[in-house]
């Protein structure tokens, strides 16, 4: 049993916008929900290179090409530093990645849909990189240090991806019908996945009420999703995309954009393994561990010989 | 679907040491904490700590320490560990008071 005061304490704490750090007292309950939370979010970074990743051999020119690889490398990067900051709370980098491989983990369910053409590569770092900022904007105030700190950094490098996404929706909007045709289609099949990405309504989120009184979050997923609809809506319509949304109005009374009904069967059915894309995408973290075996055993013995050779020089 | 079993490489693969990242951000700036990774020696480790962490120039220089080997004051201990500065106001400029005259340059 935990003390009692000890969690009065820490919950004063976060009521003062304290920052907990690793070696801190934190509830059990704390500990776990954040290991889930950050270690869901280390996947999708790892897990999200794949769509994109299948487009880097076909970029239309070197230029995109350099910036696919160095985005999507960004993605690596972006789920290394969320795996260290998960293992400041004693979990286990193996055993954390062990679940993903295992299919015990959950991950983006963004990430279970095809890229079917180039334009999906444009749409994803607009949309799907606009909504993870939204996002890790606010985690980036997380209460958790390690897991801010985190954020902080990766939102920098974010900023880039949506960016030039967004350059290439806007070069293909104005381009040739061809181009217009693809990259409308490839909003029309992104846009409501995107929506589904900051999860359920508030009234069927039951981590939500816990993260906020934590700290961890400090907006419902509803929030979030809005200031996403309120920002794309405005950028779909600055280079002349249509939202797929007939429901979608502006509501001048609270200066925010109304829109329809989410699909729920659609998010329960992906998040539960049932996607377009959820058997491809775990087989493919699979193979790519299992082909790295040997890379990871040559790093090993390339460290053994050369403490070996070290030795005898000395 | 437990593939377990199958996952050979899994288990048995090691999980290498960890490592404590500090990257310079400019010269004459001191080092600050960027993260952790894992690697199976020191010079590895700071290759990987450079792709990791400072992929856009953000280190002039890194360091690498095993993280076993940081030993760090503990937070809830905070008040007593650091409360024998509390009561030392003298160490501040602020608590003394000079005439005027000398805040005067020619």
């Amino acid at each position: 049993m935990e003390d009692s005061t000890k969690r009065e304490a820490f919950q004063e704490r976060i009521d003062k916008g304290e920052t907990i750090e690793p070696k801190d007292f934190m509830p059990d309950r704390y500990r776990q929900q954040l290991i889930r939370m950050m270690s869901q979010h280390a996947h999708s970074e790892i897990v999200g290179m794949l769509p994109e990743g299948n487009w880097i051999t076909r970029a239309p020119s070197l230029r995109r090409k350099l910036i696919l690889l160095s985005k999507v490398q960004d993605e690596a990067g972006h789920g290394l530093y969320l795996y260290s900051a998960t293992e400041t709370l004693g979990a286990s980098r193996q055993e954390v990645i062990d679940d993903l491989l295992n299919g015990r983990a959950k991950y983006s369910s963004i990430f279970n849909y095809p890229t079917l053409s180039w334009a999906d590569v444009a749409v994803i770092g607009w949309l799907v990189d606009g909504a993870a900022i939204i996002n890790q904007t606010m985690l980036a105030r997380s209460s958790y240090g390690p897991y801010a700190r985190a954020m902080v950094r990766i939102c920098k490098e974010e900023s880039f991806h949506k960016k030039q996404g967004y350059e290439m929706v806007a070069k293909m909007a104005e381009g040739t019908p061809e181009q217009q045709e693809m990259i409308q289609d490839a909003v029309n099949r992104w846009w409501w996945p995107t929506l589904m990405m900051f999860g359920p309504h508030d009234d069927d989120s039951p981590n939500s009420a816990e993260l906020i009184k934590w700290g961890v979050k400090s907006k419902t997923n509803d929030e979030l999703r809005q200031s996403f609809v309120d920002r794309h809506v405005q950028e779909a319509h600055t280079v002349g995309l249509e939202i797929p949304d007939p429901d979608l109005e502006y509501n001048e009374e609270t200066g925010h954009w109304n829109f329809g009904e989410i699909d729920w069967d659609e998010f329960w059915k992906v998040v539960k393994g049932n996607g377009p894309m959820n058997r491809e995408r775990l087989n493919a973290r699979r193979k790519a561990h299992e082909e790295g075996e040997w890379v990871r055993e040559a790093a090993e013995e390339y460290a053994r010989k050369r403490k070996l050779r070290q030795e005898k020089v000395s | 679907m437990s593939k377990d079993e199958n996952l050979k490489s899994n288990n048995d693969d090691t999980q290498w040491p960890l490592w404590e990242v500090f990257t310079q951000p400019r010269e004459g700036k001191p080092h600050e904490h960027a993260g952790s990774l894992h690697a199976p020696d020191a010079e590895m480790a700071l290759e990987n700590a450079r792709d990791v962490y400072a992929r856009r120039k953000e280190a002039v220089n890194i360091w690498v320490v095993p993280s076993e080997q940081i030993v760090a004051s503990k937070g809830e201990d905070a008040g007593p560990f650091f409360d024998p500065a509390d009561d030392k106001p003298y160490r501040h400029p602020q608590f003394y008071s000079v005439p005027r005259a000398t805040k005067r340059r020619s």
